[in-house]
């Protein structure tokens, strides 16, 4: 096997490159500029200005106003901050839904808070991994505090029709929450023109370091601090600014508001031309969620009868980084949550591959996967005792449903 | 990332004997689709000296389940039939290096295809596998998996808590049903378990309160009325590997030859009812 001498990455919604842009305008606070924002003094003061841009950037990139932005550290740190504090602002209601497809930053606040005695609802999807509309309708009632349902999916990339979900949660008078981790900078987002309640970033999916995110909170929407200490944040979250961090995010997302063209051109395109190559190149294939709704730098695609840690081990021989579903992947024994979630068939789910990609690839970086990746489901294929099975009858109902 | 061993690598990406031996002698089948691993295994084997002369297999699994198969067609091959028989997932791990915790599962499959193949060449039935739930009760219902199964690698690799049960076995790995019930089998198979020739079984194994209750009830049953019946007394303060501490009490704190006391009855009783290795100590 021989290496190209370089990292192919194609993992873009576990973590992206902090753009070098972004670590240009970062540099200054991790040198020179190390004051407290909360400082009387000048030298702290200049820095608040720098986060007071910054916010201004996030904000735009939703289309909302700076007020409206909360600092925090992570996406998970937004999505708790938001379902703790709707449950807050929301008593005596008791009941939440969330869709089964959510991150676990979600789905395990959901399980914990079904514990302490909350009535938590999960939404079904179908095969395609589309939400179940009508049960959203027939669940939210006036004991409903809260619906969180993700923007996107980070497994299988599906776009969820959020406004829509949003206008019925209103309409019993609860709160609506979602996701968009994995949409901020990929999809155009209009906040001022959804009624959106709340919303989660996170600053390391759209080329900003890891350890900040955002929660947007529309003007108007009660609010309870998640982190309770000092005044920052409008105490809304306390704690010292990550102060490099917020700056390098507030770039980030300068950047990706340029550039969101890009990504649903380019990065689509490339999606798309890998995506092909392999169905056309490898038989016994299917990709995974709505292909009519999807985020357009990912693509999850099953290869049937092998495993998907092997495939990504064999990947990662030649530079290629990419992701799966696989049970083993995680050692939690079972395919990840999504895929049992939307019905993929063991068969499939085990050998699932998740390729998502940024505006840093490149074609020849397509098609260099689209050339190693086949051979190497081959090899597995014939190592696998199911392979020349395949046609028997246990696996009839189970096989090949290619899309 | 999983932190394989160079060995399981080179296993891995260069797996030795693939396929599907012609009429073989014997196969070896464990695992399905559904749980995420299978393993097939062929053997040749020699009537006459009973030495396996040929293996090949066909693994569908992650890396470290590949490595483990593949590694145990080497293993295996030249082997006695008898010898071969007594290959545990450990001899598999031992040949690998090591394996992550939660892989072990992988080692113990080959184990069980290994045992199957055998049973399938002597005409017996599989010791796992298909007939697996006429020799024990289904624990597991996600994974298959028995109570006596569960027993024989609690055993076998001296595993001690649920979570190197799941590691090892799948058991409970899904649903976690069945976990209660494990904790159940776990604390049957060391209840009381003496200790092991080797000096590594037993007490050294026990979990922490199970050393403590059976300390606490040979001091209770066996120690202290002898001591009581002098006015003295003694007290449980600490458990540390095979070290336990004790503090003297009533008479005892004040006699000049209570390190006899400490060395004769209390550590020669806790040796006699408990484990050979214990030492004891006093604590003031």
């Amino acid at each position: 096997m021989k290496s190209i001498g370089k990292v192919i990455y194609c993992d873009n919604n576990a973590t992206t490159q902090v753009a070098p842009e972004v670590f240009e305008a970062m540099k200054p606070f991790l040198t020179d500029l190390y004051g407290n924002p909360s400082s009387i003094h000048h030298f702290g003061g200049q820095v608040q200005r720098e986060i007071d841009r910054a916010r201004a950037s996030v904000a735009g990139l939703l289309g909302a106003s700076d007020t409206e932005i909360i600092f925090t550290s992570c996406g998970t740190e937004s999505d708790n901050a938001a379902i703790f504090s709707a449950l807050r602002v929301m008593e005596p209601r008791k009941k939440l839904l969330i869709s089964k497809v959510e991150h676990p930053a979600v789905l395990n606040v959901g399980k914990e808070l079904s514990r302490r005695g909350y009535e938590v609802v999960e939404i079904p999807v179908d095969g395609l991994g589309r939400i179940d509309m009508d049960f959203i309708a027939k669940n939210v009632d006036s004991n409903t505090a809260l619906v969180s349902a993700m923007w996107a999916n980070n497994e299988i990339g599906n776009i969820y029709p959020v406004e829509e979900i949003c206008r019925i949660a209103h309409s019993r008078g609860a709160l609506f929450h979602t996701d968009a981790v994995q949409v901020a900078g990929k999809i155009p987002i209009d906040l001022s023109k959804m009624p959106v309640d709340m919303l989660s970033m996170s600053g390391h999916k759209l080329h900003a370091p890891k350890g900040v995110g955002a929660l947007y909170v529309r003007r108007g929407v009660r609010f309870k601090p998640f982190i309770i200490g000092g005044h920052q944040e409008r105490g809304r979250r306390a704690g010292t600014e990550n102060v490099a961090s917020i700056v390098g995010f507030g770039r980030a997302c300068e950047l990706a508001a340029e550039k969101i063209g890009e990504e649903r051109d380019k990065v689509a395109r490339l999606r798309d031309r890998l995506e092909r190559k392999l169905l056309a190149s490898v038989e016994c294939t299917r990709v995974n969620g709505d292909i009519s709704s999807r985020l357009p730098n990912t693509s999850n695609i099953s290869f049937e009868f092998v495993e998907g840690e092997a495939i990504l081990l064999m990947l990662n021989q030649m530079g290629i980084c990419a992701s799966s579903g696989s049970a083993c992947t995680s050692g939690s024994l079972e395919p990840s949550h999504v895929l049992r979630a939307i019905g993929v068939p063991y068969t499939a789910a085990h050998g699932s591959l998740r390729f998502s990609l940024s505006r840093y690839n490149s074609e020849e970086e397509m098609d260099f996967i689209a050339e190693k990746l086949p051979p190497i489901i081959k090899m597995l294929r014939e190592i696998s005792p199911y392979w020349r099975k395949k046609h028997d009858p246990i696996f009839r109902i189970r096989t090949c449903t290619a899309p | 990332m999983w932190n394989y061993t160079e060995k399981v690598m080179d296993h891995f990406l260069h797996p030795r004997n693939v396929g599907e031996l012609e009429n073989p002698d014997a196969v070896g089948e464990v695992g399905n689709i559904t749980c995420g691993d299978a393993l097939r295994l062929t053997l040749k084997i020699d009537k006459a000296s009973g030495t396996i002369t040929d293996a090949k297999f066909q693994t569908f699994g992650c890396a470290s389940a590949i490595a483990s198969s593949s590694v145990l067609t080497e293993l295996v091959k030249g082997m006695k039939l008898e010898d071969a028989a007594k290959i545990t997932n450990k001899g598999i791990v031992d040949m690998l290096g090591e394996l992550p915790e939660e892989k072990m599962h992988c080692s113990v499959m080959g184990m069980e295809a290994l045992q199957a193949a055998i049973a399938n060449y002597r005409g017996e039935k599989s010791p796992a596998g298909k007939d697996e739930s006429e020799e024990g009760r289904l624990v597991c219902k996600c994974f298959g998996v028995t109570d006596a199964k569960i027993r024989k690698v609690a055993i076998e690799n001296r595993l001690h808590s649920v979570e190197d049960i799941t590691n090892y076995t799948k058991a409970g790995g899904a649903c976690g049903a069945c976990l209660d019930e494990i904790q159940e089998i776990l604390d049957e198979v060391w209840k009381g378990k003496p200790c092991a020739t080797d000096g590594r079984g037993g007490f050294v194994c026990m979990t922490v309160v199970q050393k403590i209750m059976r300390i606490q009830e040979v001091l209770d049953k066996e120690i202290k009325p002898h001591l009581q019946n002098d006015g003295g007394n003694v007290e449980l303060v600490d458990i540390q590997g095979a070290k336990v501490l004790v503090r003297m009490q009533g008479r005892c704190s004040s006699c000049p030859v209570s390190h006899l006391t400490l060395k004769n009855t209390i550590e020669a009783k806790l040796r006699e009812f408990i484990c050979p290795e214990i030492t004891v100590e006093e604590v003031k």
